[in-house]
């Protein structure tokens, strides 16, 4: 038993919809109570879905335990086959359809449907949203794909010198973070490498589109969330190479480029398939003042890994802590911190998040929504960077985070946030100016940025030692003269200082002792 | 006033048709999100799965609350194979919850459909613990899962799980209990009304503090503000409780009627009433007029699902001239509907349970001016060309007693007024 007030993700049934959700002429049929149901709400009201996702629940309730749910099961079945005529009709069951043991499955492949059936077994005690919608995709494409074998095994090699090589770009999913324009956005890089796109999985695909996922020369793996054990299984039964580098970020997106022309033998030189304003944006001196901004990364896998990168070699930020909910990813993300030299946060615990934000003091924090809301209430600027996410980050305008374009967007959700160069030295310059001072908001935000208004509460949530250090009334009031972005990290130094030097009372002069003992 | 009461005794109830089949709605659990709210020093501990904590943050609009009053304790597989004892599992559980928040005096161990099905008993397991942690706070379990509860009626079990707890009322003594969660604006408007007539004696349950709880005896009068509340009425019954049957205050009618209805338990007459309270209904009245203009002679057809719909029907059809194509409800309790029924007349299509695709089937053929729906349903809706109303809105939002009136239909004209002024296409 685990007491959770926030999860990252839901429970893997979810995954299951995402994935049938993201496809047409598919349908599930879940067994599962009523109230399950909430669930359509994500598509609809979330990600403004216009149709409901392709999914009937057989919401059961306490009269029918015992001796009509699995009765329930087949007339559910049945009556879907009739209604929507799905070309495969998928089976699972969400946590108390689980408990039941009706074996839906079983019933569904015994019950004479026109459908092929696909069961999927969703382990809802032990999984979670991510590994259902994983194990969806797996068991789809090797229900489909199952009895074949290698195209050129029978037929032997069928490459011509005049067919445009090919990939498959798997893993994309509704309810993804901006996987709409994302695959727009691979799409057009790969055409501008000559590379066409055979299948795009399970985004907007077909059952029929699944069956021609062997055609392609290779799979580009744009989810490892949701797409690695489909990608490593067309490897075994198809021999199709794995891309491996998601292209988030401008150096990834070129280590992208250079591997798919590894991968499909191609003659390909990066500064003509696109660029991006990112590195230039980066450079202009205007960026100066982003240079080692303490930021904390916390997001999915994929996610918190690109983050990291672009946040230190690509904006010039430092990275003070980095995370993640996807354990599934806990090896890639603990290399990579390590290589930061950082210890990871591997945890779902959004409460271990917080006191780890609450710690750290970031300037900036690159995370979900649950980060946007720890760091909402911290006073500390914010932006989100993977799902879990809410409505305002599925936006109606192109904003890709893939790709070149996805850098020009990247570089501008980052920076938005942040108090502007010259606008932070006048705030610290003239810091009692009665319009200009601690509590107004950064000039371009309005009423957004309300949390950066409560910048004391950051010190009274974090007592670093308490009850160790007390601050004398001098020192207090020179500490409020420091600007409110930095008077967080100012007082977690000066009292580690304090504690360091064997201190009971913080004065002025410790605070400059600090503060020089810092600066080195 | 004493125009529609007598119409109201003339005509016959509708017919209810039954109906079986997928269902649209939330579970009780979602009550929860409310409940919090009102009573404010109170703690929601879910026993359940991953589902039931991905509802609450999906239906609470996600991470609205820093630190909320509410949590689950998800059942991992350790405790299904019952390697681990559930009980001592939730005893370690609560432990760190309560050390974690010790301003919390009422913690609810809600069941869900998982623990509902391995049949842990979190009403044993709530008196153990309140032996454990006697003097710090109450501890009540209440289902609020989805195999027994619809919605609203999660409201409805844990307040009948307080009813033990009440006080006696002294006999001879007679006192109003209000009960179903009003907002706190809506309470201080209706404390001020029954003062004006002369009604001193008034408790609302729930209270906004988990300790107010108000006394219940045989001088207790029931007067419900929420249709939803079957077994917390039935547990106030047993302890010698009367309900006072009235319409349900929404609306000016169903407001007045209310009133008219309490009072005439505290000896005073319709006209009197109509009279101490003439300057709200006034009030109302002008207000309702414009928004009046934009709802009458359209057509409206309910989903079923908050549990409102029959005296929501009532106020859109006598008081804004909408007509009714369908009403449904996922359940009916007759005996809190009686009322109702009777106001609605014989020619309403009143329809129990839900089989969620005829429904849809129905929408599309009748084509209504306004569909009123669940969440997860209304956006598909908008979608084909037709105006939705969203139902939680109608249960997070103050809409009973006379000064809500106008905001009441302003949340059914404001789709209609939508459609009006907007010149852009649909979804596409």
């Amino acid at each position: 038993m685990e007491l959770t007030l926030w999860t990252y993700e839901g429970p893997p049934h979810v995954g299951a919809i995402r994935v049938a959700a993201s496809m047409r002429d598919v349908h599930l049929v879940l067994h599962a109570p009523q109230g399950d149901t909430y669930a359509d709400l994500l598509f609809t009201m979330i990600e403004r879905e216009g149709r409901r996702p392709p999914v009937t629940w057989t919401t059961f309730q306490a009269r029918d335990l015992g001796s009509s749910t699995a009765e329930m099961v087949i007339e559910t079945l049945q009556g879907v086959c009739e209604r929507y005529q799905p070309k495969v009709l998928l089976v699972a069951e969400s946590c108390t359809g689980e408990l039941l043991q009706d074996q839906p499955g079983a019933l569904a492949r015994g019950a004479g449907l026109t459908a092929p059936v696909i069961p999927i077994e969703m382990a809802a005690y032990t999984r979670k949203e991510n590994w259902g919608a994983s194990e969806t995709l797996y068991q789809l494409v090797r229900g489909l794909l199952g009895g074949k074998a290698r195209a050129a095994d029978e037929g032997g090699e069928v490459k011509s010198a005049e067919r445009k090589p090919s990939v498959n770009l798997i893993g994309p999913t509704k309810l993804g973070f901006r996987c709409r324009d994302d695959v727009t956005e691979v799409c057009r890089l790969l055409e501008r490498m000559g590379v066409a796109v055979n299948v795009v999985a399970p985004l907007g695909a077909t059952p029929h589109d699944l069956l021609r996922l062997p055609e392609a020369d290779a799979n580009v793996n744009l989810a490892p969330e949701v797409a690695d054990l489909t990608c490593d299984w067309l490897r075994r039964q198809f021999k199709q190479p794995i891309i491996k580098t998601v292209p988030l970020g401008w150096g990834a997106t070129r280590d992208f480029i250079a591997e798919v022309a590894e991968v499909l033998n191609l003659e390909i030189d990066p500064d003509t398939v696109g660029e991006s304003r990112l590195p230039w944006y980066s450079r202009s001196v205007d960026s100066t003042y982003l240079t080692g901004k303490r930021v904390f990364v916390f997001a999915d896998g994929t996610h918190a890994i690109a983050a990291a990168r672009m946040a230190r070699d690509e904006m010039g930020f430092e990275v003070v802590g980095l995370g993640t909910y996807s354990r599934e990813r806990a090896r890639d993300v603990r290399a990579l911190a390590t290589e930061y030299g950082l210890e990871a946060l591997i945890t779902d615990d959004y409460l271990a998040v917080e006191r780890a934000v609450a710690e750290l003091q970031p300037e900036l924090v690159l995370g979900t929504q649950m980060e946007r809301h720890i760091a909402k209430r911290l006073g500390i600027p914010c932006a989100v960077i993977s799902t879990p996410a809410h409505v305002q980050d599925y936006p109606a305008r192109y904003s890709p985070q893939m790709g070149f374009e996805g850098c020009n967007v990247i570089f501008d959700t980052w920076v938005h946030p942040l108090i502007m160069g010259l606008e932070e030295h006048l705030l610290t310059m003239f810091r009692d100016d009665f319009e200009f001072n601690d509590a107004a908001v950064p000039s371009h935000l309005g009423g957004e940025g309300a949390g950066a208004q409560q910048p004391d509460k950051v010190a009274s949530i974090t007592p670093t030692a308490p009850g160790t250090v007390a601050w004398a009334v001098s020192a207090e009031k020179e500490l409020r003269k420091i600007p409110f972005f930095v008077r967080g990290k100012a007082r977690r130094n000066t009292e580690n200082f304090a504690l360091e030097q064997g201190l009971t009372v913080i004065d002025v002069e410790t605070l400059y002792e600090a503060k020089a003992h810092f600066s080195r | 006033m004493s125009q529609v009461i007598a119409r109201a005794e003339a005509s016959d109830s509708p017919d209810v048709r039954t109906e079986r089949g997928e269902r649209a709605v939330f579970c009780g659990l979602t009550s929860i999100i409310w409940l919090h709210r009102r009573i404010q020093d109170a703690f929601f501990l879910v026993v359940g799965s991953r589902t039931c904590a991905h509802l609450l943050q999906s239906a609470a609009g996600v991470m609205i609350f820093a630190e909320p009053r509410f949590a689950t304790a998800i059942l991992g597989e350790r405790d299904l194979a019952g390697m681990a004892d559930c009980h001592e599992e939730l005893d370690r559980v609560v432990g760190e919850l309560l050390a974690r928040r010790p301003d919390i005096r009422r913690l609810f161990l809600v069941g869900s459909c998982p623990s509902e099905v391995i049949k842990l008993d979190l009403a044993n397991a709530a008196t153990r613990l309140q032996g454990v942690h006697n003097n710090r706070l109450r501890i009540s379990a209440f289902s609020g899962s989805g195999i027994e509860t619809t919605f609203t009626q999660g409201e409805d079990q844990c307040l009948a799980s307080m009813v033990p707890d009440l006080p006696e009322l002294e006999s001879g003594r007679q006192r109003l209990m209000v009960v179903g969660t009003l907002a706190d604006i809506v309470e201080e408007q209706f404390r001020r009304h029954f003062a004006q007539l002369g009604i001193e004696e008034v408790d609302f349950f729930p209270a906004a503090r988990a300790d107010d709880l108000p006394p219940v005896g045989p001088g207790t009068r029931l007067l419900l503000a929420q249709p939803f509340v079957s077994d917390t009425v039935s547990a106030l019954c047993k302890r010698g409780a009367k309900v006072i049957p009235a319409l349900y205050p929404l609306g000016v009618q169903g407001t007045l009627a209310w009133f008219q209805a309490a009072a005439a338990e505290w000896g005073m007459d319709a006209d009197a009433v109509t009279e101490a309270l003439a300057i709200p209904v006034a009030r109302a009245n002008k207000a309702l007029v414009r928004v009046r203009e934009s709802l009458a002679d359209k057509s409206i057809h309910f989903l079923p699902d908050s549990q409102l719909e029959l005296p929501l029907a009532r106020f859109l059809r006598d008081e804004c001239g909408m007509s009714l194509l369908e009403v449904a409800t996922p359940y009916l309790d007759q005996a809190l509907m009686t009322p109702e029924l009777s106001q609605l007349g014989s020619e309403v299509t009143l329809v129990e349970g839900s089989d969620l695709d005829s429904a849809l089937a129905r929408v599309r053929a009748s084509q209504p001016d306004l569909t009123v729906c669940g969440m997860g349903i209304a956006n598909p809706l908008e979608a084909e060309g037709l105006r939705t109303k969203w139902s939680i809105e109608l249960i997070f939002t103050p809409i009973q007693g006379f000064d809500q009136v106008a905001d009441l239909a302003g949340l059914f004209a404001r789709p209609l007024a939508r459609e009006r002024q907007l010149e852009v296409g649909s979804w596409s």
